[in-house]
């Protein structure tokens, strides 16, 4: 059973996106962390990433894990958002993986990430979807 | 007190399925039910697409519409659906949390077929009246599922539509006037908890149910109002397909044009608690400063939701800021075939 | 720190072990090394395993298996990098014989991993990659590399061919390994046409999923010469660990494997020694794309060299720098604890001269670089015939 508790904890970063960024040294860290990785400070002021963002890398997944089964073929892309900050996310409303290209503009949008089977909890959280 | 609509949005997915394509498998007569239930094509929601998902994206149009309001002054948040993704866990508590309006808001989930959307914007109008809160969301959205084969299949689609209700004079995108109700004990359609699929009493759906609720509440909110049809620059009725809405609204009195903008059904299919709402964002999407606009919601079982719209000089500076409702429905189309449409819809027995 | 040798090699032949659970597996690998060693027990055993636990619910595997080989008794760790686990286990006995905590370790690595079937398997093998931030999104182990692959083609222009490569080399080699789990020619229309796993990765891309375990015994180098038996001496001259962020999305250049490079400089270091010194190479082919950034993360080639080196043939049997003799990951298989100890016995049956048809004439200096999960940990040894 996927923990209710864990899911809960992590609403913040996956639903709004909170993340958090360094006093000293601006750098953004999502999810928030207790030391900063760029310059090992500790303290933090909240912000919220951005939506808008453009694809680094990408790729297709075509033998999905265990409970993504039923989504193959699955884009997934490391999007780098308009602030920096790099988040992996599924890209969706895929039409044709065939059209998805590094540099891609995208934004992201609150969807259903995946459920715990037919009778666990639902994870929602966001995906990239290409813009036009 | 002026009280009324300061934030709006829809949300429609971007994939569709054509009647044709439902017809072929079911050895249906398409050109028939084409021009029989006058709908082309409806809706699909995507494998992560929902009531709650697309209630958040509506709700964050309303919010980009409302002049900054913060979430945190959202007194209230309610989620109008039949097709809520948990049967015990309310859909309003995750799309509240999602906007940052937690926590101290009251949050209600509601059902009452396909009126639960204007339900909870009947609520927010009058706790927001009462004084009891300064803004209250509204949402009305669906997924519903039509059982393979049956009529409901050709139509039953997926959409939401939100409203935040507010007092500030300035906010004001279109003030409500008036607000009716009409509603009996009308068992036209329904469905016995751990069935997969509604029922439905086929023809007393309509004039028993659909057309005497509509028909009674639109009246009866006209003649609260002391209006006639001709008042009107829009109308927005209930739409389960193409014909009911144009037959209801012509008979009430109303011409084409006031009816067509708000008729999404023929391309959309009925988004059931979307599916007027959605409407009335088309609606407000082209609407000028003092225009008036009729809605009124039907949802079986039976009951009918009625408001009177006086659209505000703000009209015009929102209907931009976020994504408008006729390109969702026309632009970057998805279409499936039957096989995707069902794989989607969670109709293959998949292994255990 | 005092010197260490390698004493002694053991392997199992890789593949669908179904008639063997894990520990007898373990067992035969550790005996094979034993022997070859000439020792009957030792002051320290090590194992090497990403995941018994997931993979066949077992833990506190290094009691389990020490006392299989009836040596209940001794000092025993099971130590876990993901797929360097058996790198680890290589540095952790290295490390106990140079700080003279043991003089004879068995440093061992195993798993088994078709008890399980395919999905749980690849969710076992992606609890390697952040499972929060990565694997919550659907993401594989294949799909990661496909990522690393798009930005290495998209810098470097390294092409579908080149990958292809990797593996058409990997298998004619594994053809000369009698304990590889595949013996088959591939060409690259095979690599090209079989199915995609990732794009743009496809199923010859893709090191297999593999039951083995490997052994080694190490000893202090005075033991070493002790005990020598007229055999060539192989040490251990370098041993180099590193790690990096295990995601992707933290990374500062995805277009190189940052812990590969710091693990060989701090290996090359050790040892004083540099990449062009190299005769032999094993590397952690996990993936195609995995050897050609591996080879530039150790110096062997410029960054984006990569891929022509192995067009060129440079890395064939007989080529400038012959990379992974024994057929890699690719068509050696990769029972992922066993790996790297697999890559240390391969680099010393080279120095010993003892690799039968795959042998590099006049092999003096290797190296094995095994590394975890997407390159979040790498660990270099460098070995020397004296």
């Amino acid at each position: 059973m996927y923990s209710p508790a864990k899911a809960w904890r992590e609403f913040p970063q996956r639903y709004r996106l909170e993340a958090e960024r360094c006093t000293s040294c601006g750098r953004v860290s999502y999810p928030p962390r207790v030391v900063c990785p760029a310059c090992r400070a500790r303290a933090f002021e909240p912000v919220t990433l951005p939506r808008d963002g453009k694809v680094v890398t990408f790729t297709i997944v075509r033998v999905p894990p265990a409970g993504f089964v039923e989504a193959a073929p699955l884009p997934i892309a490391l999007v780098e958002l308009t602030d920096g900050t790099r988040v992996m996310v599924q890209i969706a409303d895929v039409e044709d993986p065939a059209q998805i290209e590094i540099g891609m503009p995208v934004r992201l949008e609150f969807r259903r990430i995946r459920s715990d089977g037919e009778a666990g909890v639902i994870l929602y959280g966001h995906k990239a979807v290409v813009k036009k | 007190m002026r009280v009324g609509i300061v934030g709006y949005g829809a949300f429609i997915p971007r994939r569709r399925i054509q009647l044709e394509e439902i017809a072929k498998v079911w050895g249906a007569d398409a050109p028939a039910y084409r021009k029989g239930l006058q709908l082309n094509e409806k809706s699909v929601p995507g494998p992560d697409e929902d009531t709650v998902t697309m209630s958040v994206e509506a709700a964050r149009h309303a919010l980009a519409r409302s002049g900054g309001i913060d979430p945190k002054d959202i007194g209230a948040v309610y989620v109008g659906s039949e097709s809520h993704p948990y049967a015990v866990k309310p859909s309003g508590t995750i799309v509240a949390e999602a906007i940052g309006a937690t926590p101290e808001l009251h949050v209600a989930d509601l059902e009452f077929a396909c009126k639960a959307g204007t339900e909870g914007m009947f609520l927010s109008q009058a706790l927001v009246k009462a004084g009891e809160v300064k803004y209250a969301l509204g949402i009305g959205a669906d997924t519903s599922q039509g059982a393979p084969g049956d009529a409901l299949e050709y139509s039953a689609a997926a959409g939401a539509a939100a409203f935040l209700f507010g007092a500030d004079e300035e906010k004001l995108i279109a003030e409500v006037l008036h607000t009716y109700s009409w509603t009996t004990d009308t068992p036209d359609f329904w469905r016995r908890e751990y069935m997969h699929y509604p029922r439905h009493g086929s023809r007393f759906t309509g004039e028993p149910a659909y057309f005497r609720h509509t028909k009674s509440s639109a009246t009866g909110i006209m003649e609260k109002a002391g209006m006639k049809p001709s008042d009107f620059a829009f109308a927005i009725f209930h739409q389960p397909n193409g014909k009911f809405p144009m037959r209801v609204g012509l008979d009430l009195g109303f011409t084409k044009a006031q009816l067509e903008t708000g008729w999404l059904s023929p391309w959309l299919g009925n988004t059931y608690s979307g599916a007027s709402p959605i409407g009335l964002t088309a609606v407000l999407d082209v609407a000028k400063p003092g225009e008036l606009v009729l809605l009124t919601s039907f949802g079986s079982g039976a009951g009918s939701d009625s408001f009177v719209f006086r659209v505000s000089d703000r009209v015009s500076e929102v209907q931009g800021l976020a994504p408008k409702t006729r390109p969702q429905l026309d632009e970057n189309k998805i279409y499936l075939s039957y096989g995707q449409y069902a794989k989607l819809r969670g109709k293959i027995r998949m292994a255990e | 720190m005092r010197d260490v040798c390698v004493v002694g090699v053991g392997l199992v032949d890789f593949g669908e072990l179904w008639e063997k659970p894990l520990r007898r597996i373990w067992t035969e690998a550790a005996l094979a090394a034993l022997e070859d060693a000439g020792v009957d027990t030792v002051d320290l055993v090590t194992i090497g395993c990403m995941s018994s636990g997931l993979f066949t619910g077992q833990e506190h595997l290094a009691s389990l298996c020490v006392d299989e080989l009836g040596i209940a008794g001794v000092p025993a760790a099971r130590v876990e990098s993901a797929c360097a686990s058996g790198g680890l286990a290589v540095r952790t006995g290295f490390a106990e014989i140079a700080s003279g905590l043991s003089e004879v370790v068995l440093v061992t690595g195993v798993e088994k991993m078709t008890d399980v079937d395919g999905a749980e398997a690849t969710f076992a093998l992606g609890t390697a990659a952040d499972q929060e931030w990565e694997g919550f999104h659907g993401i594989t182990f294949p799909g990661l590399y496909a990522m690393l692959a798009r930005a290495h083609m998209a810098r470097y222009g390294t092409t579908r061919e080149q990958l292809a490569k990797v593996a058409v080399k990997n298998h004619a080699n594994g053809l000369l390994n009698p304990h590889a789990q595949y013996h088959l020619k591939v060409t690259v229309e095979t690599v090209l046409g079989s199915t995609l796993v990732a794009d743009p990765l496809r199923l010859l891309d893709c090191s297999p999923i593999t039951d083995g375990a490997a052994a080694l015994v190490l000893a202090s180098d005075d033991w070493a010469k002790a005990h020598a038996k007229g055999r060539p001496v192989v040490k251990i001259t370098g041993s180099g660990m590193a790690t990096d962020s295990i995601s992707l999305a933290q990374r500062d250049d995805l277009s190189e494997l940052k812990a590969v490079r710091l693990a060989g400089e701090r290996a090359y270091q050790m040892a004083g020694r540099a990449p062009k010194d190299l005769h032999v190479v094993e590397v952690h082919d996990c993936f195609t794309i995995a050897e050609i950034m591996a080879t530039e993360a150790l110096g062997l080639f410029e960054p984006g060299g990569g891929g022509p080196a192995v067009e060129r043939g440079l890395t064939a049997i007989g080529g400038r720098v012959p990379v992974n003799t024994s057929g890699g990951l690719k068509a050696k298989g990769h029972p992922v604890g066993a790996t790297g100890v697999a890559q240390v016995a391969e680099i010393v049956s080279q120095l010993r001269g003892e690799a039968g048809q795959r042998q590099v004439q006049g092999a003096r200096f290797g190296l094995a670089q095994n590394m975890g999960g997407s390159g979040g940990s790498s660990i270099v040894h460098i070995l020397e015939v004296v």
